[in-house]
């Protein structure tokens, strides 16, 4: 497999920091699959807190081709990217 | 290949959400703004909103993102000036100061003596008909009204505003304008409000009525707009995005040009400015909204 793989315990508290963090704003359950916009649960101005969230909690940059809504849809694909940031600074 | 850079030079009169997001919206476009303003706090401000905004837009696909091969994707360059006598050069010039008459119009007229004759001169006003500020200034003919729709960097569709003595040559010169910014022009005549406010600002002030009257709820009002009617949001929200204070100005404007007393701002919508309940910009309005970004 080419993609570095993250140990699970560092996805799981990814993931439950933003349910957690999305669940605050929206006063609702989240899944962690649930299409976050597409659902009408946060207006597409929320997208640009999420990326802040990102980037302060967990210390990555968000940038250039990675700027896309794509990737705050749900909080798996944002997990993702987490992720996939934090490996590419190892 | 790159898009190349457009050759227009933007001035922005006024740094405020307004003035920021149109100066975002051309930065992102590959334009270069002068952002003016008279407060340098608020220039220091704007440069941070301009900055959120470019990646919001960036984010959302609404403006191109940078793809590393320079060109307009890259954005244009951010200048600010606290004198608006820096116009002087600039091809375009757009006011989005203060939504009162006085303002604007000495903006306007100090504006349009500091460019060429010929120069396009835009009023972002959400309500002052364009014939009574073009009468404040040098060439009544170079000014044509471009209402942006708030955030300018994410819709596309702008209301333009034709006074009775716009020329030919300005509304030329605003169609390349809003071409290299990839908004669509939709015309329309002159008159309090023009079409959007006249018709929005009365309903919000009605919406605002109904809440403090206790017949419904913000969320119930603004329910039955999206609901049953199927508006992107509903009243109440629109006016949160606006800004209250920006509501009530537009009010104003309105009333004491029509006498309609429809157009009375609602005792609600006073209160909640005086109390800096603004909306999304102050973080709580009719709705909470969290921090502002």
């Amino acid at each position: 497999m080419s993609m570095p793989t993250a140990h699970p315990a560092g996805t799981d508290a990814v993931r439950d920091d933003l349910v957690a963090f999305v669940e605050q704003r929206t006063k609702t359950p989240v899944a962690a699959d649930v299409d976050l916009f597409g659902s009408g649960l946060v207006s597409s101005l929320f997208a640009l807190q999420l990326v802040v969230h990102l980037e302060q909690a967990f210390g990555v940059e968000v940038a250039g081709p990675d700027l896309t809504l794509d990737n705050f849809r749900t909080v798996d694909a944002m997990t993702a990217l987490v992720l996939r940031l934090r490996a590419g600074d190892d | 290949m790159s898009t190349p850079r457009p050759e227009h030079r933007l001035a922005v009169l006024g740094a405020g959400t307004m003035g920021a997001g149109i100066a975002a919206l051309a930065l992102g476009r590959g334009l270069d703004v002068l952002l003016v303003d008279v407060d340098d706090g608020t220039l220091a401000a704007a440069r941070t909103r301009v900055t959120v905004a470019l990646r919001l837009a960036r984010l959302m696909g609404s403006l191109p993102r940078v793809d590393g091969t320079g060109g307009a994707a890259a954005g244009g360059e951010l200048r600010t000036s606290t004198a608006v006598a820096d116009v002087a050069g600039c091809t375009a010039v757009v006011e989005s100061v203060v939504e009162r008459a006085e303002v604007k119009a000495t903006v306007l007229a100090e504006a349009s003596a500091a460019v060429e004759p010929g120069t396009l001169v835009v009023s972002n006003t959400s309500a002052i008909p364009i014939d009574e500020l073009a009468g404040a200034t040098r060439s009544p003919a170079d000014v044509v009204g471009v209402h942006f729709m708030n955030p300018p960097y994410l819709i596309r569709t702008v209301e333009v505003i034709r006074g009775p003595r716009t020329g030919e040559a300005a509304m030329a010169a605003v169609a390349v304008l809003l071409a290299a910014l990839d908004r669509e022009p939709v015309v329309v005549g002159d008159g309090p409000g023009f079409v959007i406010n006249r018709i929005l600002q009365r309903m919000i002030n009605e919406a605002a009525r109904v809440v403090a009257e206790g017949v419904a709820t913000p969320e119930a009002v603004d329910a039955l707009f999206t609901g049953c009617l199927g508006h992107r949001t509903g009243p109440l929200a629109t006016a949160d995005l606006i800004g209250l204070d920006n509501v009530v100005d537009s009010l104003v404007v309105l009333h004491e040009r029509t006498g309609d007393e429809g157009y009375r701002p609602a005792a609600l919508l006073v209160r909640k400015v005086r109390d800096g309940e603004l909306g999304r910009k102050s973080g709580h309005g009719f709705f909470e909204h969290g921090s502002p970004l």
